[in-house]
């Protein structure tokens, strides 16, 4: 990948946005610069911000690397993100209010009804519900891959309850902190609205039968949840209760919470638990992380849920194709951001073309997430590669293919100094009464030289992202 | 006909339960054939909860009972005027789209010898002749024989024993169904146990398989045929947990007994 694009430069020519940057890396000399590290990693550790990684083993309670050298936008380059990724939160929105509702898309036959009606998370137990202000995923997170100095590709969306922005925030901090005079050579935009925003966001989607001041609250799976850092860490933030399913009860028409002072009732619960644990009633009937009847009261107009339930058929791989499809159908307009061109392994021809073309794809299973069961061809070796085709034929229709991207590098603090490693970005989008983003998103950015996987439950860490003002 | 319809569900809870919550599917379908009388349900020291017309057409309505609490009745008692349609489901609203009722559950999994049994719907010139044959193939299949399966059968289990009741059949014949692309569903509601009905549950179930042009039509294999004025239809899903007129759930540590009565009469109009 030594052709991948280095945000840092145009040719031999340092980018503006970059120049303050590039001093000051100059002038960091090698001692503070690993005392600077230190003292980064001893702060995260303090404030306990580690993240657990699914299936690995080892530390739970593993710190996620953090690099000093911040990822950098100019403001007109993302004033073009900013109108892309609302045009698709709102596209998305749409979409799912459309599918659980009139399915105008499917029949105009713009999107084959068998993705969405045979889709598993697709719920039959909400159709003909509009939820409040007409909003399925309250919070959207869009991923977002760079190739060139204009050139930017959504590689998912992320509609259900994308985590990671506590990263967002708190890598902002580390910077602020550790390196205040930045703060004061560049004009960088503030992202610390944030939770004043999704609390806005929370309380705009109030439920139809709440006439008072919204009670919001965060209901967690738990403390061995991977993101519970998150879920804490957000509650205090906005100054509200962080719960657990038991905590939470249904009696006559409405959700309620125990407190020391007696019940209270909830209106709108931020919920970071996937669809099938939230109602025992409804969904898996051996879920302890749930509140029995909560759909029922749900659907009568007495809670809110954020994300709404049902969420998840927007946001799968076989889906995400037909998102621009999505924003010409119901806003009427070309999309601002670009898909990646994607084959759909159920589609025969396109079967064929990455059955030929494995060792040069990256392979991704449909309804997987978090770079788990993929195959990145170039990066494979050649039983790898084997072992996929192998899985690819025996179910199709699980896998897409997309071409491998020379994803954009930024510089990045390593052993040796400085060296570009490859990045992503996940920009947290708002949807409720109103779309709101905050300027700036979680950079990941794949530590391994050459690697193109950045989750961090492979190894990859984050950076504080920003966006300079005009 | 004149259907009178009592229904009692009684669950006694070894330590009393701190709470109860249940989710409730027993009125009666608004459609044609079916027109209710008088129509009520009581949970002893239940309080209504939310209630609303889901995607099916189906009025779910949750109740809570506060504890602590040791036995509950749940009463369901109605009258309800019935005639024939033939087994079709007509002037029935309903918004979810038929193609959502090809997924298989675990309970209609299409494994064993289900997919040696839906060949049974092949070759027919139509698909509402398919359904028939599959119908009858179920019937053949699975004895009808209480005792022999339990609430967590499986089809491809039933259709292994070769015996089951109402609820085997229409899983079985939901499985099959699926398995031709013919959309199907389970459905819950009550069968009158007069003339030659004998053993046969009053709580019953059946299945309904989408046939386009005619649209929901009811097949009900433990008795070889379609639904007629015997029937009240309350409710439907992919499955009997999908269907099941009543979801509940106590917060108690003990052990939860389940005790059901069901009597239906008919009287000739």
């Amino acid at each position: 990948m030594s052709t991948a694009f280095n945000e840092m430069y145009l040719g031999p020519q340092i980018r503006p946005p970059y120049a303050q940057l590039e001093s000051w890396m100059r002038a960091m000399p090698a001692d503070l610069r690993r005392q600077k590290q230190a003292e980064a990693e001893a702060l995260f550790r303090r404030i306990g911000i580690t993240f657990a990684v699914y299936g690995e083993g080892g530390d739970p309670d593993r710190l996620i690397p953090f690099d000093m050298f911040p990822r950098v936008f100019t403001h007109s380059e993302w004033a073009r993100l900013e109108r892309g990724i609302k045009q698709r939160a709102q596209a998305l929105n749409a979409f799912l209010v459309d599918v659980y509702g009139r399915a105008e898309i499917i029949r105009a036959g713009r999107i084959p009804p068998s993705l969405v009606y045979q889709n598993e998370a697709f719920e039959k137990s909400v159709v003909g519900f509009v939820p409040p202000k007409g909003v399925y995923s309250h919070i959207v997170g869009i991923d977002i891959v760079r190739t060139g100095p204009t050139d930017f590709f959504v590689l998912e969306d992320n509609c259900r309850t994308p985590s990671g922005v506590s990263y967002m925030l708190e890598s902002r901090e580390m910077m602020m902190r550790m390196f205040p005079d930045l703060f004061r050579e560049n004009r960088i935009q503030p992202v610390d609205r944030y939770h004043d925003l999704l609390r806005r966001t929370l309380t705009s989607v109030a439920p139809q039968k709440c006439r008072h001041d919204p009670t919001v609250v965060i209901l967690t799976p738990g403390h061995f949840n991977s993101a519970y850092y998150e879920h804490s860490f957000l509650a205090d933030l906005m100054g509200v209760e962080l719960v657990e399913g038991q905590d939470l009860f249904v009696e006559g028409e409405f959700v309620y919470m125990r407190t020391t002072q007696g019940p209270k009732r909830v209106d709108v619960i931020y919920r970071r638990l996937d669809d099938a644990y939230i109602d025992p009633l409804c969904f898996r009937p051996d879920s302890m992380l749930g509140i029995p009847g909560l759909m029922d009261v749900y659907r009568s107009g007495g809670v809110s849920i954020c994300s709404a339930p049902g969420a998840g058929v927007a946001d799968d791989k076989a889906v995400y194709t037909y998102v621009p499809e999505m924003i010409r159908f119901y806003l009427g307009e070309e999309p601002i951001l670009n898909n990646v061109p994607t084959w759909q392994c159920a589609k025969p021809d396109d079967l064929g073309y990455v059955l030929d073309n494995l060792g040069e794809l990256v392979v991704k299973e449909v309804h997987g997430s978090g770079g788990y069961g993929m195959l990145v061809g170039p990066k494979s070796t050649k039983e790898q590669v084997e072992t996929f085709r192998h899985k690819i034929l025996n179910d199709p229709a699980n896998y897409i293919a997309q071409p491998t991207l020379a994803l954009s590098a930024t510089p990045t603090f390593v052993d040796e100094g400085v060296a570009p490693r490859h990045v992503d970005l996940r920009p947290y989008c708002l949807v409720g009464e109103r779309i709101e983003l905050v300027p700036g998103g979680l950079t990941r950015v794949a530590l391994t030289e050459g690697s193109l996987v950045v989750n961090s439950s492979q190894g990859g860490g984050v950076k504080d992202t920003w966006v300079l003002a005009e | 006909m004149l259907l009178m319809i009592d229904h009692l569900t009684l669950y006694r809870y070894e330590t009393p339960a701190r709470g109860v919550v249940q989710s409730h599917r027993l009125m009666p379908s608004t459609c044609a054939g079916q027109e209710v009388v008088a129509w009520e349900v009581t949970v002893s020291g239940g309080v209504k909860g939310g209630g609303f017309r889901d995607g099916a057409g189906d009025w779910v309505q949750g109740w809570s009972v506060t504890g602590p609490v040791s036995e509950i009745a749940v009463q369901v008692r109605g009258k309800v005027a019935t005639s024939d349609t033939a087994g079709v489901l007509r002037g029935h609203r309903e918004t979810i789209s038929p193609e959502v009722y090809l997924v298989p559950t675990a309970a209609t999994a299409l494994t064993g010898a289900l997919p040696t049994l839906a060949k049974a719907g092949q070759g027919q010139a139509t698909v509402l002749g398919a359904a028939h044959e599959l119908s009858c193939a179920v019937t053949q299949a699975v004895a009808y024989q209480p005792g022999t399966t339990h609430a967590h059968t499986t089809a491809a289990e039933a259709l292994a024993l070769g015996a089951g009741v109402c609820q085997d059949h229409a899983h079985v014949l939901c499985a099959v169904a699926r398995a031709n692309q013919i959309p199907a569903r389970y459905v819950s509601g009550y069968l009158s146990s007069d003339a030659q009905g004998a053993g046969h549950e009053a709580a019953h179930a059946w299945a309904e398989l989408y046939i386009v042009g005619l649209g929901w039509v009811g097949f009900d294999p433990a008795n070889a045929c379609c639904p007629d004025a015997r029937y009240v239809r309350l409710g439907s899903g992919l499955d009997s947990r999908d269907a099941a007129p009543i979801r509940g759930s106590a917060r108690s540590t003990g052990a939860e007994w389940l005790d059901v009565t069901v009597a239906v009469q008919a009287m000739q109009q």
